[in-house]
């Protein structure tokens, strides 16, 4: 049955006017949307465009306030978690459902069964298992442990789940967000077999390169509205990306470089792990006028290697230097003293203290200074300004110096970060995951403002699980896989795969198994 | 049910949550009035006129509130920090044990110079008692609610010691107290021949005091970075560790204090009745203030108003005065429920 193309093919999933208002905010304003059998539909959006209510709705954590879904031809009643399971729905988050410690099987197998059956039917599972895995290209061993996979295994076994328990929709959130090029494409080919066996998928995005690639439909949300639906043969790149941001997508013009002296050095550093791998003998150069990208994949090192160098994390060996000299004591005090200008990975937790002011969260690496500061007692009144400055320049939509960081939107606080690092004009940049869940005009925004860092001189180092961000900005790449760096390449030197195999650690010397 | 932060807080909810934490604190203490038998009406009115009903009454709330303003304003300075020092109760008794020490004719010199250097010494004495536990938690990560709070009975045991030995008052038919402060080391009384002293003003100054550093200093602005989102505080720079020490010290020297002003002002020796749990209250004191050090003040005395008023109600409704700390441990809960409802919505699905 592979007529999945042709409109006559039966409805499974149908969503009619759904909305859902959090007090004043609406977040799904009348959403209508059908799936049919063996087709891939692709919800795309920006962040905060209302993805993620709807499926937490189709899916009974929140109630619609309006609007009814049908599945199946039959209604689903709103509110039941289990209802969505029940009539065959399945869903793969984007932050895995896995218990570490327990087999593949066990995890596939737990909750199926009666809790008071004494077997857990392990021959037949793994049998089903083995057969559903060969079938739709989902390899891996039933037997293994969790913590042993990789990141793109722990989402086959995902996947796995749903087919266990007979989902015939199949909805997943963000999929390739942490998969590697390679990773990606075998998903795709996944679920095109997939929807080839009667399946039907809501593949959810906010990448038009892979919606394009994927899908046979498009559903682009916007502000909690629906903002168009397309064929994907028949519409363009850029009318989908228009569609999602409602207007002219900004382009960033990026000259060519100035590489300048080298500013800052990592020789040899290695560190305990942080959220990942540590880093292992890692050398580093950065020249002014130059950005460097860092691409791997989540856990490998990164976040290792921004908290070294934003003066977190203490190094166990290796030398940091900057301007040339060599640095004793590195903390975030002397990073701060040395011209760096850094932007953390995580807003949230460690870029902004959410219960205090915009002021108090600006002046948070210059208090001391006399700028803000005399005799012990701070000059609030010189830290409005500053703030009233950054809010100007930044263009922060904030309603005044006054109000706490936590109500802003993401985009805002990634402003403030901004000003704040940019302050003083650093010559080194660290820009640790810069736009992660921002939108497309905060993301231009924030690639505007660091190439304006590199065409004034400074050397600035981008890391970002996001290999498009790294090749849209870096004049020189670098990968990093369990903790260690790749050789550096130039801009354009490498291609996707080639970067993608480095990024799974198939380095050009150890052979690759794909290399042509 | 769920429960959704709300933007702000308008000034009407900022108003009516806390007086209906109020009210919903009577609503439940006169179920238990009524359980003893008495009518609530007249419970409450009578704590009221107990507490606040006649210049007698109002001065000894006031009396009563002077230690718990001291303890309030260390928990609330430790707190705000995210510094659980649940070791006021100790550093209080230390303090009073360094007024003894210092004030009962060891030093002679006049009153001017007297009382401040005792008052400095206490300081020091509750400052370094909490110095320990702050060290132990930035260098080792000892949990510094246990520390501080086993310290309470280590400091209790010691106390028991020091007036069974060397602070024994040779005087004093055996019982275990310490000899009296003599005269220079005494705070003066506010209204002759009525108990309200000296350190009452003490305490207010403290919690002006306080207030500006909070608001106004470097220590206070790192003080709530660090007790807002440490980690934040550390990428930024700022010092987390030796903010927390600097917390500890200030926190303990205010701890210290209200058993300084108890001896000097009020009762003139030291004994192991000194304080009913002070310490303990003045967290009671803090939350109730939402760890403001103005608001210090004010939960302060409407703590030591129940508690005065309830005692007074005992003696003639024949209610037991048990039913202050009831009234006490409801305000804490209602109150907390009522900041949280100013904070956010609940949403029933």
């Amino acid at each position: 049955m592979d007529t999945s193309q042709s409109p006559e093919a039966e409805t499974v999933l149908r969503l009619s006017g759904i909305t859902k208002r959090f007090g004043a905010l609406v977040a799904n304003d009348a959403i209508s949307l059908t799936l049919r059998r063996g087709e891939v539909v692709a919800l795309l959006g920006e962040n905060g465009a209302g993805k993620t209510t709807l499926m937490n709705i189709l899916f009974g954590h929140y109630t619609a306030d309006e609007g009814e879904i049908e599945a199946f031809g039959k209604p689903l009643p709103p509110g039941d978690p289990h209802a969505a399971l029940g009539a065959g729905i399945g869903m793969v988050h984007q932050h895995f459902t896995l218990a570490d410690q327990m087999t593949v099987l066990e995890n596939i197998v737990l909750g199926t069964r009666p809790i008071w059956s004494l077997s857990l039917g392990k021959a037949q599972a793994r049998a089903k298992i083995r057969k559903l895995a060969a079938d739709y290209g989902l390899e891996v061993e039933p037997d293994r442990m969790i913590t042993d996979l990789s990141v793109g295994e722990r989402q086959r076994v995902e996947i796995l789940k749903a087919l266990y328990r007979e989902a015939r929709i199949l909805i997943l959130d963000e999929p390739t967000a942490v998969l590697t090029p390679m990773e990606t494409d075998a998903l795709f080919a996944t679920l095109k077999k997939l929807v080839a066996a009667g399946l039907s998928v809501i593949f959810i995005s906010h990448k038009l390169g892979e919606v394009q690639a994927v899908s046979d439909r498009v559903v682009v949300l916007r502000g909690g509205r629906l903002a168009g639906e397309r064929k994907t043969s028949e519409a363009t790149r850029r009318e989908l990306a228009e569609l999602m941001v409602g207007g002219q997508l900004p382009v960033n013009e990026i000259g060519p470089p100035h590489p300048g002296a080298v500013l800052f050095e990592l020789k040899g550093v290695s560190t305990p792990a942080l959220g990942g791998a540590a880093l292992k003998q890692v050398s580093l150069s950065l020249r002014g006028g130059e950005i460097t990208g860092l691409a791997g994949i989540s856990g490998n090192g990164q976040a290792a290697l921004a908290a070294l160098i934003s003066g977190t994390l203490d190094a166990r060996e290796g030398e940091i230097v900057v301007h040339g000299t060599h640095v004793g004591e590195w903390s975030p005090r002397a990073a701060l003293d040395n011209g760096l200008g850094r932007i953390p990975e995580d807003r949230h937790a460690t870029g902004m203290i959410g219960d205090m002011s915009v002021a108090e969260n600006v002046i948070s690496e210059a208090y001391r200074s006399p700028r803000f500061s005399r005799f012990g007692f701070l000059n609030w009144k010189a830290a409005s300004g500053f703030a009233d400055e950054i809010i100007r320049a930044y263009d922060v939509k904030c309603p005044s110096a006054d109000a706490r960081v936590r109500l802003l939107s993401g985009g805002n606080m990634q402003k403030l970060i901004l000003g704040r690092a940019f302050d003083g004009n650093p010559d080194i940049i660290l820009a640790s995951q810069p736009t992660r869940g921002l939108d497309v005009g905060a993301v231009a925004y924030v690639h505007a403002r660091l190439i304006e860092a590199r065409d004034r001189g400074a050397a600035v180092l981008v890391i970002s699980e996001d290999l498009d961000e790294i090749q849209t900005l870096s004049d020189r790449i670098v990968v990093m896989h369990r903790g260690q760096l790749s050789k550096p390449s130039a801009r354009g030197e490498l291609s996707v795969m080639e970067l993608g195999e480095l990024m799974a650690g198939h380095g050009p010397d150890e052979g690759a198994p794909h290399a042509a | 049910m769920r429960l959704e932060p709300r933007a702000s807080a308008s000034p009407a909810a900022t108003l009516l949550w806390p007086a209906g934490a109020i009210v919903a604190t009577l609503l439940i203490s006169s179920l238990l009035v009524m359980l003893a038998g008495a009518s609530p009406l007249t419970v409450f009115w009578l704590v009221f006129k107990g507490a606040a009903g006649s210049q007698f009454a109002l001065l000894e709330t006031l009396t009563r509130a002077t230690p718990l303003i001291f303890t309030g304003l260390a928990v609330a300075v430790a707190f705000r920090a995210r510094l659980w020092n649940i070791g006021a109760e100790a550093q209080l008794y230390l303090g009073a044990v360094m007024t003894v020490v210092l004030g009962t004719g060891a030093v002679a010199m006049p009153s001017a110079g007297l009382i401040p250097l005792i008052m400095i010494a206490a300081m020091l004495t509750g400052a370094l008692a909490l110095l320990g536990p702050a060290v132990l938690k930035t260098r080792f990560g000892v949990d510094e609610v246990v520390t501080t709070l086993l310290l309470n009975f280590i400091v209790l045991l010691f106390v028991s010691m020091l007036l069974e030995g060397p602070l024994k008052d040779p005087m004093g038919l055996g019982w275990p107290q310490s000899q009296r402060v003599i005269a220079d080391a005494q705070l003066p009384r506010l209204i002759k021949g009525k108990r309200l002293h000296f350190g009452f003003v003490l305490a207010l100054a403290s919690a002006i005091v306080v207030w500006v550093i909070m608001k106004k200093t470097v220590l206070g602005y790192e003080m709530r970075a660090v007790g807002h989102n440490a980690e934040a505080a550390r990428f930024a720079g700022i010092p987390v560790n030796r903010v927390i020490v600097k917390t500890a010290l200030l926190s303990g020297g205010l701890a210290a204090l209200a058993g300084f002003s108890e001896v000097a002002g009020l009762k003139g020796n030291l004994t192991l009745d000194l304080s009913p749990g002070y310490g303990y209250t003045g967290i009671v004191v803090a939350m109730l203030a939402m760890l403001n050090p103005l608001g210090v003040v004010a939960a302060a005395i409407f703590v030591a108003g129940i508690f005065v008023g309830a005692d007074a109600m005992s003696r003639s409704a024949n209610v037991p005065s048990y039913i202050a700390q009831v009234m006490v441990a409801t305000s804490l809960l209602t109150m907390v429920a009522a900041i949280m409802l100013m904070r956010y919505r609940v949403r029933w699905r």
